[in-house]
């Protein structure tokens, strides 16, 4: 497939084309990021729904869900569901696409696995321009499913417009250690399988929680807890959807409102540049080095004690990059 | 007495023996000795054949009184052509047969279902929709003397509804119907993936069938608790004792629960068992199955009748160990596991055909498979003493470790909540999918060996002759369908339909209005629809 | 350029419910260093081959072991033509008879692996054939 056409062809909605295309992104080809750029103008637009928890928390269940209430309204989704890879054969288990069997023959859906491949924060290193390629192909909602976190994995605040954490009774301890730091992951905190023993109780002290945390400030959002009842396994209604589906509208609703939204987009171009900086100035640089003979060099020198690393990061930047600042 | 043989290791301290485990992970000894079987107390834990708890056998005189029943499977395709091979197993000499449903009959699905096309008959099992098919499938059997068992789970009520219809029909009572209906649904959600509805439905389903049993058919296994699934689905020996055990006390605890006296059902309880290839391992868990049931039942439920305390056992060869290479090499597998079979004491016994790693028996691979039973019964005199393995220091160690192992595991089901917490929370799943992923892994280092296939492995295999499936058959039995579906009384199937739905949202038993459900032609697909309006569905979460 | 990594979807089709082969082979496959995309049972052939085409699949392996190869097989190859996959792998394991192999081959699978199979085979015949750009 030529670029230009691979970009045309994801404009007019083409699953091949942009299956293909989130694939080079995943593998980090050179040719990705050119019809990256390309499609880049038509990203941005879409909302954007993170959905984070711990594992058996329900939130493949609750985004299945999700995916039904907003394809009522006609809307068409794209979700990123991201599985962590083996670290020792880097091989993935990828078991999402069970949980949303309903939605396998619509087409009005468009749902991507994707192994982390290493990165960390909970997403993979591609998730973000495979959001972008979701956006691009017309999605009106993409909702992204982080794999399942402890509490290092939040990257996932950096893309999504509209944070969902995902809680169930059951994770007291869970809940104490996430306290202080609630307001900065959660937009909504969904409290599934609220039919279980302790789940008062456990709303009650997550909204103690919220209220302690609270800024006393005029604009600010604050954090909503929202029962929800969804379960792998019965197939049947989720109590509580309507109800959640709702919190996000309004919060959707407060951001634009508040001009909140431009912000949200910042922090996601903040994330991104610095992705793509990373990765280019590594490039880069092994390229330049590369066949030079250079790098055995330096390590036989930092051996031999004649040099260290940080000397030798110095000297190698300095000749692949100015150091002045940008005009 | 005071003698103390040497381990082997002790006697040469310099001479290394490599470990070895069974399949279940326990550690096998080179040798076993007195000390290995200290603390046994012959009548406290041992005891006589027929006598608490049981672990020497379930009956007196065993195989000296009556031989196992040969039960083979017959079942292939159509209700009328599957009724010729039930008659010609008779005819062979077998007491029993079992009959296997296809693949949309067992999911719930009439033959004309647009989900079953391509599946109906397929998979050596017949397609049972409605009375007619029953009818076909069991025209001239003698109901009071052959015993059918019925490898039926999710659809039991509605089957056993169809087979009381039947025995009515012919004027044969109720009360003297044989056999057996497999009906464990537990293991459905545990191994073998056949459930229509939730686990709570279905487990309530199971149990009006066993009311129903314990009311009109004193002489009919309601239940057949199988661990058979289990173990193909991956569990060792010892997960299979271990959970099978583990529903059969949920089964028996929610009986309790319904309202039934424990002694009123608890002897109708069936069991069904798989042997693999390691033959002590197979021995030693029906002996270890044997005690347990009986103290459990009796200590723990309270149980009077020594009927209650009987681990009354149906045993399969294991059709997951049998290759696709160098086929022949089933039958010397076959005969093995049947052998251990018999020598721990089953009460009725199935043998593979050597061809079924492929497709579906041919006559002379089903022929041998019978024959191997006969032969085991007749020329090699295994038949002759009761749990000739007895006292065995091996044998005795090794059902004494299973049944301490099985216990523990029991146990720890108990405290995650019980079985249909288990299910729920992916315990079982789980549990499973890692013993079949490290079998898996030792056949591929070569660390197990399987004879054909990862050791003394030859090039091409010689062509083995295969039993064809007619493929117009399903063509057939959709139009039969369709034609027996358009001359029912509407009126009547709409209230039987009522009434069936009302019953599920009630608590009523099910079976009355199934009864009457396919006396006016109500479908099996049918009825699993009226009551999935009522149960809903369920959907497992993958677990590796 | 070469592959990052192959992905491969695992699934069931029709009304067998047997899994375990498809899982014990998901969970080898993981540990040869693929990404498999398992899709587990009661799948539809449209269900499979549009999964493959969402994930961008290199290879979809499909379990039988009900006697319903026959019946699948063609749906899937001819789906799978309908919608260009070419150089997409399709391989299939489980049990059948021997000469059903040339007849599931004639229908368009690429190969087979019968039931005892070892899973070194299956990982080896994917490396080796899968198609090697993705550009």
């Amino acid at each position: 497939m030529k670029p230009q056409e691979m970009v045309d062809r994801i404009l007019k909605a083409d699953r091949r084309a942009a299956a293909r295309l989130m694939t080079m992104v995943e593998d980090q080809s050179e040719l990705a990021s050119e019809i990256m750029k390309d499609i880049f103008a038509c990203t941005g637009r879409s909302m954007l729904i993170g959905v984070t928890g711990a594992g058996g928390s329900g939130k493949s269940s609750l985004i299945e869900h999700l995916i039904g209430r907003f394809r009522k309204d006609d809307k068409k989704v794209g979700v990123v569901a991201v599985d962590p890879s083996s670290p020792f054969s880097g091989g993935a288990l990828l078991g999402d696409r069970i949980r949303f069997q309903k939605y396998s023959l619509d087409d009005g859906v468009f749902i991507r696995s994707m192994g982390s491949r290493g990165y960390m924060g909970g997403l993979a290193r591609a998730s973000s321009d495979v959001v972008r390629i979701m956006e691009a192909m017309g999605n009106d909602v993409v909702i992204i499913e982080t794999l399942g976190a402890g509490q290092d994995e939040v990257d996932i605040i950096h893309i999504a417009q509209t944070c969902l954490l995902v809680l169930t009774p059951g994770m007291g301890d869970d809940i104490q250690a996430i306290k202080a730091g609630i307001m900065e992951i959660a937009d909504l905190i969904v409290l599934n399988k609220a039919d279980l023993e302790g789940a008062n109780s456990c709303i009650q002290s997550l909204e103690s929680a919220i209220h302690y945390n609270l800024k006393k400030d005029k604009d600010v959002w604050v954090p909503r807890v929202v029962p929800t009842i969804a379960s792998s396994m019965q197939t049947a209604e989720c109590e509580g959807i309507e109800d959640l589906y709702q919190n996000i509208m309004e919060h959707q609703a407060f951001l634009h409102k508040t001009r909140r939204i431009d912000t949200v987009h910042a922090k996601r171009i903040e994330q991104e540049l610095g992705l793509i900086f990373k990765d280019e100035v590594e490039k880069t640089v092994f390229a330049g080095l590369k066949g030079t003979g250079k790098k055995r060099e330096y390590i036989e020198s930092i051996i031999k004690g004649n040099n260290n690393p940080y000397s030798v990061v110095d000297e190698v930047l300095s000749t692949f990059l100015r150091t002045e600042k940008l005009e | 007495m005071g003698l103390k043989p040497k381990s082997i290791n002790e006697q040469n301290p310099d001479k290394h023996i490599e470990p070895v485990r069974n399949m279940s992970g326990l550690e096998i000894k080179p040798l076993y000795g007195p000390e290995d079987i200290q603390s046994l107390s012959y009548e406290a834990d041992i005891g006589r054949p027929g006598e608490f708890p049981y672990v020497r056998g379930v009956y007196p005189y065993m195989y000296r009184e009556r031989v196992w029943t040969i039960r083979q499977l017959g079942s292939l395709g159509p209700p009328d052509k599957a009724n010729l091979r039930i008659r010609q197993l008779v005819e062979m000499g077998a007491t029993g047969v079992s009959i296997c449903l296809d693949m949309p009959t067992i999911m719930g699905r009439d033959s004309d279902d647009p989900m079953a096309e391509g599946e109906v008959g397929r998979c050596g099992g017949v397609a049972i929709d409605t009375l007619d098919d029953m009818r076909a499938l069991l025209e001239g059997i003698d109901l009071e003397t052959i015993s059918i068992n019925f490898v039926s789970n999710s659809q039991s009520a509605i089957i056993l509804a169809l087979f009381c219809v039947l025995a009515e029909e012919r004027g044969v009572p109720l009360s003297k119907l044989r056999g057996t209906m497999q009906n464990d649904i537990l293991k459905e959600y545990q191994a073998q993936k056949s459930y229509y509805f939730p686990p709570s439905p279905s487990l309530r389903l199971t149990m009006d069938t066993i009311a129903f049993c314990h009311d009109n058919l004193p002489l009919f296994n309601p239940i057949s608790i199988s661990g058979y699934h289990l173990a193909s689905a991956g569990a060792t020996p010892l997960q299979e004792l271990a959970f099978t055990l583990a529903n059969a006390f949920t089964y028996v605890r929610e009986g309790i629960n319904a309202g039934m006296a424990v002694d009123a059902f608890a002897p109708r309880l069936s069991f069904f068992f798989k042997v693999h290839n390691d033959f002590f391992e197979n021995v030693a868990k029906f002996r270890a199955a044997r005690r347990i049931w009986a103290r459990t039942m009796k200590d723990t439920f309270k149980a009077k009748d020594p009927a209650s305390w009987r681990f009354r056992v149906h045993t399969q060869t294991s059709g997951s160990s049998l290759t696709a290479q160098q086929m022949e090499n089933n039958i010397v597998r076959t005969t093995i596991q049947a052998l251990s079979a018999v020598i721990a004491g089953t009460q009725s016994l199935h043998t593979n055909s050597f061809d079924e790693a492929l497709s579906i028996p041919t006559p002379l691979s089903e022929r041998i498979a019978l024959r191997t039973q006969q032969i085991i019964a007749h020329e090699s005199a295994v038949a002759s003493t009761i749990d000739p393995l007895a006292g065995s220091y091996f044998v005795e160690a090794l059902t004494n470790e299973m049944e301490a192992e099985a216990l523990r595991i029991i146990q720890a089901i108990e405290d995650n909540g019980g079985v249909v917490a288990c299910i729920e929370n992916g315990y079982f799943q789980k549990e499973i999918a890692e013993s079949a992923f490290a079998y898996q892994q030792a056949v591929q280092n070569g660390e197990r060996i399987i004879v054909g296939l990862n050791a003394y492995a030859e090039g091409e295999e010689g062509k083995i002759e295969l039993r064809e499936v007619d493929p117009d058959f399903e063509k057939e039995k959709v139009a039969v369908l369709k034609q027996f579906k358009s001359n029912r009384d509407p009126s009547a199937l709409e209230a039987a339909g009522k009434a069936l739905r009302e019953a599920c949202r009630t608590g009523e038993n099910v079976m009355p209005p199934l009864l009457s459900g396919v006396k006016a032609g109500m479908s099996l697909g049918e009825a699993v629809r009226h009551m999935r309006s009522v149960f809903g569905s369920y959907r497992e979460k993958a677990i590796f | 350029m070469s592959r990052e990594r192959i992905k491969v979807i695992i699934s069931k089709v029709g009304l067998d419910g047997h899994d375990r082969g498809a899982k014990v082979v998901a969970s080898l496959l993981r540990e040869a260093g693929f990404e498999v995309i398992y899709l587990g049972m009661y799948q539809t052939p449209e269900a499979i081959v549009k999964a493959a085409i969402d994930e961008d699949a290199d290879v979809i392996g499909v379990s039988y072991l009900s006697g319903e190869h026959l019946v699948f097989t063609p749906l899937i190859v001819e789906l799978m033509r309908k919608e260009g996959l070419d150089d997409v792998l399709f391989v299939a394991g489980g049990s059948f008879p021997p000469e059903d192999i040339p007849v599931m081959k004639e229908m368009g699978i690429d190969e087979v692996f019968r039931g005892g199979t070892l899973t070194d085979e299956l990982i080896r015949y994917i490396k080796e054939n899968v198609r090697e750009t993705q550009e």
